[in-house]
C-alpha cells in the first residue's frame, strides 16, 4: 500500500460516504460515477491500495445473478457481493458496477481495471458506513407503513435495478451486433421493454423467496424481507412493469421479441426459481435466462432469430457457467443451510468441470463468429488473449478447487464479458462490406420499415 | 409497538429463524375477510418460524458434531492453544454441506410446497381486502360528493 498518497483518497472516498448515507432513496449511479471518475482521473489511488482493500474483505459471492435478474441475464455481473466480517455481523456490500461503455472507450485497459477496482472498493467502503447505521436501525421494531418518499428506493431494490441495467446492456449489445442500420426508436423501445420485463421478473422472484432470502446473508436486506413493502404491492408492481413491458415489445418492436420476453419471464420466475430448490438443473435453466436478452436485442433489430442471435445467446450462455460456478463456490454454507440445490454443494467436481468446459467453449464460439459473418476474422484473434486467460483461470479453478481460484475466476468473468462484447462490436462486420458482397439480408430492411409505422 | 398505532409492526430478525416477526394490528371493526387475512398471515408466520428455527438449530448442531468428529479423527482438540475454537477449512466443510443438503432435501420440498401455498393465499386475500376497501372508499366518496 503506498502510504505517500493516502491523504487524498480518504477525502475523496469520504465524499462518497456522506453522499451515500444521506441519499438512500435515490438511485445513486450517476453521481457516483462522476465522483469515481474524478478520482480515477487524478490517479490518486494506486492499484495496490485497492487490491489490498479487496483482500481485506472476505468475499462471499453471491450469485445474486440468478436471484437478481429477471434474470434475464442471470449472470450479468452480480451487483452485490456480500462480505462477512469476522467480528461483527455487518454486511458489507461490495458492488461491481456495470460496465459503462462511455467510460471504457475513454480509458485504456489498465486504467479501466483501476477504475473498476476503485469503484468496487469505494463502494465497499461507502457501504460499510451505511451498514453501520443500518444495523442499529435493524434491531428496532418498525411500523409497517408504506412511505411514499421511500418508495422509489424500495422499488429499485425490489426490481434489482442494477442487474436490470446489466440485462438491458446485454440486450443493447445484441441490438448493436445485428447487421442492420441502427434505428434509435427501435433500440430505445427494445431497451425499455426489456428493462420493464426484467423488473417484473426480479420482483416476482423476490416475492417467491422471502423466507429463504431472510436466511441468507447476501439477501437479508431485501424490501420484502424487511417488510418495507407488502407482497400484494410487489405483485402489483411486477404486473404493472411486466405487462406494459411485454406489450411494448410486442407492439412497439415486434411480436417475436415480445414472445421471447414473456418466455424469459416465465422461465425465470416459474422454472428457475422453484428449480433452485429442487435440482441442480437450475443452473442450466438460469444460463438460458441469461442468454435470451441479447437474442431479444437481435430480434428487435432484425425481426428474426438468425444464427447471429443464437451465437450471441450462446456466448452469454457459456459465460454464465464460469461466472456463476465460481461465485457459488464461496457460498456453499449458505446454500446448504438454505436448501438450495447448487452444483457447488452437491457435485463439486461437476461444478468445476462445467466451468472449465464453458470457458473453452467461449474460445470456440469466438471463432465461429466470423464464420457466420457477424464479425471480421480479427475478432477471434483479438479476443484470444482474454479467452485464454479466463480458460486458464478456469483450469486453475478446476485443478485447485479452492476459494482463491474461484474468486479469481469470478472477478475475471466480470470484466471478461464486457470486454468481449466490446471487442465484438468493434470487429463487427460493417454493413458496407456486406452490401458490396450482396449479403445484406432483405428482411432486415423490412423490419426496420415496419417499426417506423405506429 | 405503541398502543395507539393503526398498522402492523415488524421487528428485528429472530435469533434462531432469521425471520422478522410481525405484530398484526387488529382494527376494532375488523371484517370477516380481514380477520381471515390476519389469521392466515399469523399462521404462515408461525409455521415459518417453527420450520426455520428447528432447521437452523439442527444445522448448527450437526455442524458442531461434524467439526468435532473430524478434529478428533485428526487428533486435534476443539480449542487450540490460544483458546480459539478450531475450525475446519472450506474444503473439509464441503462434505458436511453436501450431506446436510441431501438429508434435508425432502424436508425442503415439503416446506416449499407449504410456503408457496401460504404465500399465494395471503396475497390473494390481501388483494380481496384491498379491493373491498377501495370499493368502500369509492362509495363513501360518492356519498359525500352527492351531499
Amino acid at each position: 500500500m503506498s502510504a505517500t498518497r493516502r491523504c487524498c483518497p480518504p477525502r475523496a472516498l469520504a465524499g462518497l460516504f456522506v453522499w451515500r448515507v444521506r441519499n438512500t432513496g435515490v438511485p445513486q449511479i450517476p453521481c457516483r460515477f462522476v465522483h469515481i471518475y474524478h478520482v480515477a482521473n487524478n490517479r490518486l489511488i494506486t492499484f495496490q491500495y485497492f487490491n489490498f482493500l479487496k483482500r481485506m474483505y472476505v468475499t462471499q459471492c453471491n450469485k445474486d445473478l440468478r436471484q437478481r435478474a429477471k434474470p434475464k441475464s442471470d449472470s450479468t455481473v452480480s451487483p452485490f457481493h456480500e462480505l462477512q466480517q469476522l467480528d461483527q455481523e455487518k454486511k458489507v456490500v461490495h458492488k461491481i458496477s456495470p460496465v459503462s461503455p462511455i467510460h471504457q472507450l475513454g480509458s485504456e485497459t489498465s486504467s479501466r481495471n483501476e477504475l473498476r477496482e476503485m469503484k468496487s472498493a469505494a463502494e465497499t467502503e461507502g457501504s460499510v458506513i451505511q451498514v453501520g447505521a443500518e444495523s442499529k436501525e435493524d434491531r428496532q421494531w418498525k411500523e409497517m407503513k408504506l412511505r411514499l418518499d421511500e418508495l422509489p428506493g424500495i422499488l429499485a431494490r425490489l426490481s434489482k435495478i442494477k442487474l436490470t441495467a446489466l440485462v438491458v446492456s446485454t440486450t443493447s449489445a445484441g441490438f448493436a451486433m445485428a447487421p442492420v442500420p441502427f434505428e434509435l426508436t427501435c433500440f430505445l423501445l427494445a431497451s425499455l421493454g426489456t428493462g420493464l420485463a426484467s423488473c417484473a421478473a426480479n420482483s416476482i422472484n423476490q416475492f417467491f423467496e422471502v423466507p429463504f432470502d431472510s436466511n441468507m446473508n447476501r439477501t437479508k436486506n431485501r424490501p420484502l424481507v424487511r417488510g418495507q413493502i407488502s407482497p400484494l404491492l410487489a405483485v402489483c408492481f411486477a404486473a404493472s412493469c411486466g405487462i406494459p413491458g411485454i406489450a411494448l415489445l410486442t407492439l412497439g418492436v415486434n411480436p417475436l421479441t415480445g414472445a421471447l420476453g414473456a418466455f424469459n419471464i416465465f422461465l425465470y420466475t416459474c422454472c428457475y426459481t422453484p428449480l433452485k430448490r429442487m435440482s441442480i438443473a437450475n443452473t442450466w435453466v438460469g444460463a438460458v435466462v441469461g442468454a435470451i436478452p441479447p437474442m431479444m436485442g437481435w430480434t428487435a433489430a432484425t425481426g428474426s432469430l438468425d444464427a447471429g442471435a443464437l451465437l450471441l445467446g450462446g456466448i452469454l450462455y457459456s459465460w454464465q457457467f464460469p461466472h456463476f460456478n465460481a461465485l457459488s463456490w464461496g457460498l456453499r454454507e449458505d446454500y446448504s443451510r438454505g436448501g438450495y440445490c447448487m452444483m457447488s454443494v452437491t457435485h463439486p467436481g461437476l461444478c468445476r468441470r462445467v466451468a472449465l468446459r464453458h470457458c473453452l467453449a467461449l474460445i470456440g464460439l469466438s471463432v465461429v463468429a466470423p464464420a457466420l459473418d457477424i464479425t471480421t476474422w480479427t475478432f477471434p484473434i483479438i479476443s484470444l488473449p482474454i479467452n485464454l486467460y479466463i480458460s486458464y483461470l478456469g483450469f486453475q479453478f478446476y485443478r485447485d478447487a479452492d476459494r482463491s481460484s474461484s474468486r479469481k475466476l469470478f472477478f475475471c468473468s466480470l470484466w471478461h464479458l464486457p470486454m468481449l462484447l466490446l471487442v465484438m462490436f468493434t470487429c463487427k462486420k460493417s454493413l458496407l462490406e456486406k452490401e458490396d458482397k450482396g449479403d445484406l439480408p432483405g428482411g432486415g430492411h423490412e423490419a426496420a420499415m415496419e417499426i417506423r409505422l405506429p | 409497538p405503541p398502543a395507539h398505532s393503526h398498522s402492523d409492526w415488524i421487528g428485528p430478525p429472530d435469533r434462531h429463524s432469521n425471520l422478522r416477526p410481525v405484530i398484526f394490528y387488529v382494527p376494532p371493526e375488523e371484517s370477516a375477510l380481514e380477520r381471515r387475512l390476519r389469521e392466515a398471515r399469523q399462521e404462515a408466520q408461525d409455521s415459518n418460524q417453527r420450520f426455520w428455527a428447528r432447521h437452523n438449530r439442527a444445522f448448527r448442531q450437526e455442524k458442531e458434531e461434524f467439526i468435532y468428529s473430524r478434529l478428533k479423527a485428526k487428533g486435534l482438540e476443539m480449542r487450540d492453544e490460544s483458546g480459539h475454537k478450531a475450525t475446519l477449512n472450506a474444503e473439509e466443510m464441503a462434505d458436511f454441506y453436501k450431506d446436510f443438503l441431501s438429508k434435508n432435501l425432502k424436508k425442503h420440498l415439503q416446506y416449499n410446497r407449504d410456503w408457496y401455498k401460504h404465500n399465494f393465499r395471503i396475497t390473494f386475500l390481501m388483494g380481496q381486502v384491498a379491493l373491498v376497501r377501495a370499493l368502500r372508499w369509492l362509495r363513501w366518496r360518492k356519498k359525500n360528493v352527492g351531499q
